[in-house]
C-alpha cells in the first residue's frame, strides 16, 4: 500500500466538491497540500460524442441505471471528474426561502444561501435564454401553460458558447455547459489543487482513507489515473466528503460512522419524476436547441414542478408505459413529440434512506408515499392539460389505463389519470435530484442530524460534508447551486479554523 | 469481460425482444447481432450475480406461459405473447413486475441504442446543434 500525506483532502468533484476545491485553493499558497479524489474517469473535450448509451456508460453511475432496491425507480447521477455539474442541464436557481425556513437548520438563513448563489450564479455565466434560441418544444410549454391558466418561468442556465445540440444530459459535446469541471476544478488545479480521477474511496478512518486507483479499462473512455493503479493509503488532516447523496451516506457507514451517528444516511430524498410525452400533429424542433428553458412550479401549493425535457431515443422508450404497436408508434412520431417532466417534491421520511450492502456497495431504500404519489399524479394532470392546450392529439400518461390520452378525451384528464394506475414495476420512475442521508441540524445534535450548519460532523471535527446529502428535506427546486452554497460555507468553516485543523492531529509523514 | 450473456437464451430473448417491439422482427442477422452487442456491452459491467439472475428470469419467462397455454413462450402466437406480457406488468407482485419491466429495458436498449433505430425515427440530435439545422 503506497502512502500519501494532505491536509485537506476532498472526496468528490461535483458540484461540492468542485466549489470546496476552488474555496480551498488559497490554502495552497500557505503551504497547504490540499487534494481532490474522484472516482470517475476526466474525458477529453473530444470524448463527449452525444452518444447515448456510450455517454451515458461514460458518465453516470451504473450507465444510468442504478435502481433503487425495490428496482422501482431509477437514480441518476454522475461519476465523472464534474460529477453530476457534467450530466445535468445547467438550470440554475435560488433556493426557496420558505424551503430553507422550514429546514429549520440554526445558523443556516436564507439570505446567506442567496448571496452566495449569487456569486457562483455570475462565475458561472447564468443568464436566460434570447427568445430566438427558444425550441418549439419550450415555445409550446409556454403556450400551453398560458392557455391552461398556468405561468411558465424561464430558467436561468449556465451556459456559454451554447449550440443547442439538446445533448446536455449526455455531457455538452462543446464545452458549453459551466460545470464544476470548466470552471472550478481547473482554477483549483491551477491553483496547486490537486486532482486524482479513477480514484475510490473505500474506507475513512480517523484522519486516514482506504484508496483504491483503478486502470483504464479496454476501450474505455477518459484519461488514465493521475496516479499509478493500486491501494493507497491517504493522510489527511481535515477530510471532506462530497461524494453525493448516495455516495457521501454510503462511504460513511462503510466506515463505521453510524453507530454513533444514527441519523447517518436516513431522510433521503429524490423529486421522483415521469417523462411524459405527448404526440402533435406537424414535426416540432425537440432535440435541437436547449432542452430545459422553461418550468412552473406549484412545489409550494401543490407539491410538483414542471419542467420541459427532451430525451434520446432508449431513454423515451424505456420511459413510456406499455410495448407493442401503441409504443412503438409513439416512438416513431418522435419528431412531433413534446415533453415534459413532471416532479414530486418528495419530503424526508424516515425510512427512505441509503444504506449499504454487505459489500459496502450503496443501496437506497425508497418507498413511494401517498404524498408523493399524489403529486405525481396531480403534476401529470396538468401536464396533460398544458399539452392539449397546446394543441396535442394525444397525451401518454403512465398514470392512465391506457396509457394514451386521446383528444377527444381531454376534458376527462382529472378523472382518467388516477393513483390506482400508479404501480411501481409498471410505471417508469426516474430521479436526478438526490439529496439528503447527511442532514444538517444543531451542533451536536445527532439524534436528529448528521452535521451542523457548516457540515462539521458530529463529534468528528476533522471530517465535513460539502454535498446534497446535507439537505434535512426536499429542496423542491433543481439543486446545484444551493450544494454550491452549501459548500462554499464548508469551505469558509475550513478556512477559518485552519489555524487549528492544520496544525493538530498533523499526519505522519 | 466475462463470457457472454445471451447465447443461451438467445431465441427467448429475440422472441421477447420483438413482442416489445415489433419493429424488431425486420432485423437481420447482421441488426440482430448489433443490438444483441450493445446488450452484451451494457451486461459486461454489471456483476455476474446480475447475469445469472436475468438469465434465470428469461428462462423462466419462457417457461412460464406453459402452465396457462401450454407451450413456451417462444412458441406462442404474437397475440397471445402480448397477453402474457400484459398480465406480467399488471401482475400483483412487484417482483414479477419489475422483472418484466427490466427485460423490457433490455429490449428497448438493444433495438433503440443502434444508430439505425433512432435515424427510422426521425431522431436528429447533433453536436452542432441549431447549425446542423440551417
Amino acid at each position: 500500500m503506497i502512502r500519501r500525506d494532505y491536509d485537506v483532502v476532498i472526496v468528490g468533484s461535483g458540484a461540492g466538491g468542485g466549489t470546496v476545491a476552488q474555496e480551498l485553493a488559497p490554502l495552497v499558497k500557505d503551504g497547504a497540500r490540499v487534494l481532490v479524489l474522484e472516482q470517475g474517469p476526466r474525458l477529453a473535450d473530444a470524448e463527449f460524442t452525444g452518444r447515448e448509451l456510450e455517454m451515458a456508460d461514460a458518465l453516470y453511475e451504473d450507465g444510468g441505471g442504478f435502481l433503487t432496491a425495490d428496482g422501482a425507480m431509477t437514480l441518476a447521477f454522475g461519476r465523472a471528474l464534474g460529477g453530476s455539474t457534467v450530466v445535468y442541464t445547467g438550470t440554475s436557481l435560488v433556493a426557496p426561502e420558505r424551503v430553507i425556513r422550514g429546514w429549520a437548520v440554526p445558523g443556516l438563513d436564507h439570505a446567506d444561501l442567496a448571496r452566495r448563489t449569487a456569486r457562483f450564479a455570475g462565475q458561472n455565466n447564468v443568464h436566460l435564454l434570447p427568445p430566438e434560441w427558444i425550441n418549439d418544444n419550450n415555445r409550446l410549454f409556454v403556450e400551453g401553460c398560458g392557455r391552461a391558466g398556468y405561468h411558465a418561468e424561464q430558467f436561468p442556465l449556465n451556459v456559454k458558447g451554447c449550440k443547442g445540440s439538446s445533448l446536455c444530459n449526455l455531457g455538452c459535446p462543446n464545452a458549453a455547459k459551466m460545470g464544476t469541471h470548466r470552471v472550478q476544478l481547473p482554477f483549483a488545479q491551477s491553483q496547486g489543487v490537486q486532482i486524482v480521477t479513477r480514484a475510490e474511496v473505500l474506507r475513512i478512518a480517523a484522519r486516514a482513507l482506504s484508496v483504491v486507483v483503478r486502470p483504464r479499462r479496454e476501450g474505455e473512455k477518459g484519461a488514465e489515473s493521475e496516479w499509478a493503479p493500486g491501494e493507497y493509503d491517504v493522510r489527511a488532516k481535515v477530510v471532506v466528503v462530497a461524494g453525493g447523496a448516495v455516495g457521501s451516506p454510503a462511504l460513511l457507514l462503510r466506515s463505521g460512522f453510524g453507530d454513533a451517528l444514527p441519523r447517518l444516511g436516513a431522510g433521503f430524498t429524490c423529486h421522483p419524476a415521469h417523462i411524459l410525452v405527448a404526440e402533435h400533429e406537424r414535426p416540432i424542433t425537440n432535440d435541437v436547441g436547449h432542452p430545459k428553458s422553461y418550468y412552473l412550479d406549484h412545489a409550494a401549493d401543490e407539491g410538483w414542478v414542471l419542467e420541459t425535457c427532451m430525451y434520446f431515443p432508449f431513454t423515451t422508450a424505456k420511459n413510456l408505459t406499455g410495448f407493442g404497436p401503441p409504443h412503438s408508434a409513439l416512438m416513431r412520431a418522435f419528431p412531433r413529440l413534446q415533453m415534459i417532466l413532471a416532479l414530486a417534491c418528495d419530503k424526508a421520511v424516515p425510512e427512505n434512506r441509503v444504506a449499504v450492502d454487505r459489500s459496502g456497495k450503496p443501496v437506497v431504500h425508497y418507498r413511494f408515499t401517498p404524498q408523493t404519489v399524489g403529486a405525481l399524479v396531480r403534476a401529470t394532470r396538468a401536464s396533460a392539460k398544458i399539452f392539449f392546450a397546446a394543441g396535442a392529439l394525444r397525451v401518454h400518461a403512465p398514470s392512465a389505463d391506457p396509457p394514451l390520452i386521446e383528444r377527444r378525451d381531454a376534458g376527462r384528464v382529472d378523472e382518467l389519470v388516477d393513483a390506482r394506475h400508479f404501480r411501481t414495476g409498471k410505471v417508469s420512475i426516474s430521479a436526478a435530484h438526490l439529496m439528503g442521508g447527511c442532514a444538517m441540524g444543531s451542533a451536536g445534535d445527532t439524534a436528529r442530524s448528521v452535521t451542523d450548519a457548516w457540515g462539521r460532523v458530529h463529534g468528528v471535527p476533522w471530517l465535513r460534508v460539502a454535498d446534497a446529502s446535507l439537505f434535512p428535506d426536499s429542496l423542491e427546486i433543481n439543486p446545484y447551486l444551493t450544494i454550491m452554497a452549501l459548500a462554499d460555507r464548508v469551505a469558509e468553516g475550513i478556512r477559518s479554523e485552519a489555524r487549528d485543523l492544520l496544525s493538530a492531529g498533523a499526519p505522519a509523514s | 469481460m466475462g463470457s457472454a450473456v445471451l447465447p443461451p437464451i438467445r431465441s427467448t430473448f429475440r422472441a421477447l425482444t420483438t413482442s416489445f417491439v415489433p419493429e424488431a422482427s425486420s432485423l437481420d442477422e447482421r441488426g440482430w447481432a448489433e443490438a444483441e452487442a450493445i446488450v452484451e456491452r451494457f451486461l459486461a459491467t454489471r456483476p455476474p450475480a446480475i447475469q445469472r439472475q436475468l438469465r434465470l428470469l428469461i428462462r423462466l419467462l419462457d417457461l412460464l406461459p406453459a402452465l396457462r397455454y401450454g407451450r413456451p413462450f417462444r412458441a406462442l402466437d404474437a397475440a397471445r405473447r402480448a397477453r402474457f406480457l400484459e398480465a406480467l406488468q399488471n401482475a400483483p407482485l412487484l417482483l414479477l413486475r419489475r422483472g418484466a419491466w427490466g427485460v423490457r429495458t433490455l429490449a428497448f436498449m438493444a433495438y433503440y441504442a443502434r444508430p439505425a433505430a433512432a435515424a427510422a425515427i426521425g431522431y436528429r440530435a447533433d453536436a452542432r446543434g441549431w447549425e446542423a439545422r440551417r
